[in-house]
């Protein structure tokens, strides 16, 4: 957007329309080539900001001025007054600001303020059962420029000038993809779609397939054309029932519209596409290995080249895109790459949707653009920490293939280049979110439980090794680890990475390597003084209470299964170590913070015996 | 049905914008459910039971209720949007069946938008 | 039962890449898949038992053991288990006194543990059969499982 020298936000809600946007705004455009300005300023529509009793309404950006009640005869002073001599036309002016609105305005509220949509551009809009409501959002109209009026060279060329990049996880120019596959010669060519969205604590692709099917039709229907498919397959999990229900009535609809199947929109062209469930294996997210399952088989990665784009699903040249890569399409060929690149930086451009989780408040799913800093994502729109009295720790971002961002880190701008720099990858978009009660140790370690249990088996050094380091971090866990561990696991890691043939395995070590840099002193801590500080890893920890913080209320006691701890109300309480089995209700349950976390201690372990054998 | 052709495509989307907009669709109120994964498990289908349950007992026809997908704010779930001709949409969140039926009355039937249970007011810009 | 297989084979006969949806189909007509279900398909689709045995041994969407009446599935993934799903799991096994992938004596529960399900905004998750409880607690354990007994 910088490229204007303002940027004006006219409202096109319901009510502003209503009472005239359309009209005021053909006028500023008008008014504005009269006057030479059109290159300078630009009109956006937005959505409601809730003053329709005020419309139409516009805000002027860079300023921030507020103008309401717009009509067509003002416009001409409106636009001399402010764009040509510089002040702010007063008449129009917004007056009452003073006047506070009593449920919050859009604006007001940075969950939705600091977002952005374009891939999410019909969520909660549309019924996603619906094509033609889908229709009335500019739907298809994308996919009937592509077929009558631009060659697969223009489409490529659009996709490759915006910058689009593949919203699965590396990141690589989708304008490329397509035109490898566009230059293979083949009789049969396969645009696909992976639905078959993996990472932990991601659900943008089941969001948008849920809420949005057409929109990533339509993409693959541009996708098809580009390269010269006529065929495709969307490959979803099975786990997700109501996104492949929704995307086989959209199809159905397609087909029955014309919009899939021969000479779609009367311009010759044809393509037809149908759903393939996937049978839950992790792996199956990598594109050798997603061909070969829809071909009947186990899902394991082959060597590349050749890539797919050659030889793909049958051995026939292949495209395959990431859902919301796929939704993106539409709008960059209806509206130009000039608008693709109005967000985001000059290699990460556009916008990016994100799940955020965690220990977050706003649990929820988010676009913004590319470049964003991660505090703004994690403390304006997350709107930081669930327990606000819980300190932030760190970001997981990537997926089983991430890595953790520790708080020193949090002012980067997210883009492709700079979370890889911190040792995670930008993923498919999830952001699990940890206060400090999460154990770093623990949390690689059920990252690397996850892909030992993925691993499909094909290169030892995935299936061994990842194995060999879940091992060591359970010994570490449970009080068993040695000197020179970290060191090994360093070693490990960098042998799986180098000697892995898909992405699964030279990604796997990526969760120990980024939290033993950013948290190696709490290894340390877990391998030589056997104390986890979090008191997560029971067997390494202890808990005490201190005595000038304790009120004596006495929730401890109640919350501990053991009647570990004792004391006389309104008075310091005190745990009685060798009953203790370091469950943490305690530690969960203080409201005073007086649960201290020790190192673990030499206890008498047949005292919970007794009492278990009395009771 | 007979294949669209562009110009098809083009008077689908003038005439559904109409009843979109609630203008000239001849609905007076719009209440759309979220109803996602996360929606659904969070209890949307007993708020559109209990919605649908409303209208009936109230006997209105001008009031239009219709699904769609994730609204985004996963923790506030269930959600829905209510939008009445010419005013603002106001999104209310964390609903039980006796909160919608207090936001029917109170906002859909007599305009007052139930303040306690809103979340926000407006729509997000789409770029 | 049998003719409901091979109703299903037929249709997908000589298409290709057709054993998963076959085996997909027949999981949900029988309930899981033993060999002697994976042999039948085999032979329907002109393929080795070992073919369809390395299919079905390699996607954690098959079983060949059967399952329980209600078959709950716990989420791990990464939201889930920040937000300590773990406790709830364990509670679960306590309650029904059965590991992950066994199922109770009377043949009532099964318990499975599943990648992410997708609903982390309301982590911890589970699921069983086919309703979706969110924000699960170890407390909550007993309440949930007393409506399927």
């Amino acid at each position: 957007m910088e490229k204007y020298r303002a940027n004006l936000l006219m409202c096109a809600g319901t009510g502003c329309v209503a009472s005239g946007t359309p009209k005021v705004r053909a006028a500023i455009e008008e008014e504005l080539i009269k006057k030479g300005l059109e290159n300078e300023i630009k009109i956006v529509l937005t959505g409601c900001n809730g003053f329709c009793a005020e419309g139409p309404v516009m805000l002027v950006y860079p300023e921030e001025i507020f103008y309401q009640k717009l009509t067509v005869a003002e416009v001409p002073k409106l636009v001399e007054e402010h764009f040509l001599k510089g002040r702010p036309y007063e008449k129009l002016m917004f007056k009452d600001i003073e006047k506070r609105h009593a449920i919050p305005l859009m604006n007001d509220i940075p969950f939705f303020k600091h977002q952005v949509l374009r891939v999410l551009r019909n969520k909660g809009l549309i019924d996603p059962d619906s094509i033609d409501e889908y229709i009335a959002r500019d739907g298809y109209m994308a996919a009937a420029k592509a077929l009558t009026e631009m060659s697969p060279e223009d489409i490529i060329k659009a996709i490759k000038d915006a910058g689009v990049r593949g919203r699965g996880g590396a990141g690589f120019p989708t304008g490329l993809k397509w035109e490898f596959a566009s230059k293979s010669v083949a009789d049969q060519k396969y645009m696909l779609c992976n639905g078959d969205e993996g990472d932990p604590g991601a659900f943008m692709d089941r969001s948008v397939m849920e809420a949005d099917p057409h929109s990533v039709i339509e993409g693959m229907i541009i996708g098809a054309k580009a390269i010269g498919s006529s065929k495709g397959v969307i490959y979803v999990r099975a786990e997700y029932p109501l996104a492949v229900q929704r995307l086989q009535n959209a199809i159905d609809d397609c087909r029955e519209r014309g919009l899939l199947g021969n000479d779609i929109l009367g311009s010759g062209f044809s393509f037809d596409l149908e759903i393939y469930l996937g049978a839950g294996a992790f792996v199956c997210g990598e594109e050798t290995a997603l061909m070969r399952s829809i071909e009947g088989q186990r899902g394991m990665p082959r060597p590349r080249p050749p890539f797919p784009a050659h030889k793909g699903l049958w051995d026939k040249p292949s495209v395959l895109n990431n859902v919301e890569t796929l939704a993106q399409i539409a709008p960059t060929i209806l509206n130009g790459p000039e608008w693709y690149r109005q967000l985001g930086t000059e290699k990460s451009a556009g916008s990016k949707v994100f799940a955020l989780t965690g220990d977050i408040r706003n649990v929820g799913l988010v676009e913004v653009p590319m470049g964003t800093p991660l505090k703004t994502i994690i403390y304006d729109i997350g709107g930081g920490m669930k327990n606000k009295k819980k300190k932030f720790k760190s970001v997981q971002m990537g997926g089983p293939s991430g890595g953790c961002i520790p708080e020193e880190l949090i002012d980067i701008p997210v883009t492709y280049e700079d979370v890889v720099k911190t040792g995670a990858i930008m993923g498919s978009g999830g952001m699990v979110v940890m206060d400090e009660d999460t154990c770093m140790v623990s949390t690689a370690k059920f990252f690397l439980e996850f892909t030992a249990d993925e691993s499909c088996g094909k290169c030892t050094p995935c299936r061994v090794g990842t194995r060999v380091m879940l091992d060591m971090l359970t010994d570490i866990t449970e009080g068993r680890g040695r000197e020179g561990d970290i060191e090994t696991l360093q070693d490990l890691s960098n042998d799986i990475i180098a000697t892995s043939l898909c992405g699964l395995g030279q990604t796997a070590p990526n969760p120990i390597l980024s939290t033993i840099r950013y948290f190696k002193d709490e290894y340390e801590a877990h391998i030589h003084q056997k104390w986890c500080k979090t008191g997560i890893c029971s067997d390494l920890c202890s808990f005490e209470i201190s005595e000038d913080v304790c009120t004596g209320c006495g929730a401890c006691a109640r919350a501990c299964p053991q009647g570990a701890i004792v004391g006389e109300k309104k008075k310091p309480h005190s745990i009685i170590q060798d009953l203790c089995i370091q469950c943490r209700s305690c530690y969960d349950r203080c409201a005073f913070q007086s649960i201290k976390i020790g190192p673990a201690k030499e206890k008498d372990k047949t005292a919970v015996a007794v009492k278990d054998q009395e009771e | 049905m007979a294949k669209l052709t562009i110009d098809d495509l083009k008077k689908i989307k003038e005439k559904q914008k109409a009843t979109f907009t609630l203008r000239e669709g001849g609905s007076r109120a719009k209440i759309t459910v979220h109803m996602g994964t996360c929606g659904i498990a969070a209890g949307a289908r007993t708020i559109m039971t209990a919605l649908i349950d409303e209208i009936t007992k109230a006997g209105v026809e001008d009031v239009i209720t219709t699904t769609s997908g994730c609204a985004g704010l996963c923790a506030r779930e269930p959600m829905i949007t209510v939008e009445l001709l010419n005013k603002a949409p106001v999104k209310y969140g964390d609903l039980t069946e006796e909160k919608i039926r207090e936001i029917f009355s109170e906002h859909v039937l007599k305009g007052n938008p139930v303040e306690k249970y809103a979340l926000v007011v407006g729509s997000e810009t789409t770029y | 039962m049998l003719q409901e297989i091979d109703r299903v084979i037929q249709q997908y006969k000589g298409k290709p890449g057709s054993s998963i949806p076959v085996l997909q189909r027949c999981q949900e007509i029988v309930g899981y898949l033993p060999p002697e279900i994976q042999k039948i398909v085999a032979r329907g689709l002109k393929t080795s038992a070992a073919e369809i045995h390395s299919v079905v041994s390699f996607y954690s969407f098959f079983t060949m053991k059967p399952r329980g009446d209600h078959n709950i599935r716990i989420c791990l993934g990464t939201a889930c288990y920040v937000k300590r799903v773990e406790e709830v799991l364990s509670k679960i096994k306590d309650n029904l006194k059965i590991d992950v992938g066994e199922v109770t004596e009377d043949k009532k529960f099964s318990i499975e543990t599943v990648r992410c399900l997708g609903a982390c905004g309301l982590a911890p998750v589970m699921v069983i059969d086919e309703e979706t409880y969110g924000a699960m607690t170890p407390k909550k354990v007993p309440e949930v499982l007393a409506e399927y007994s």
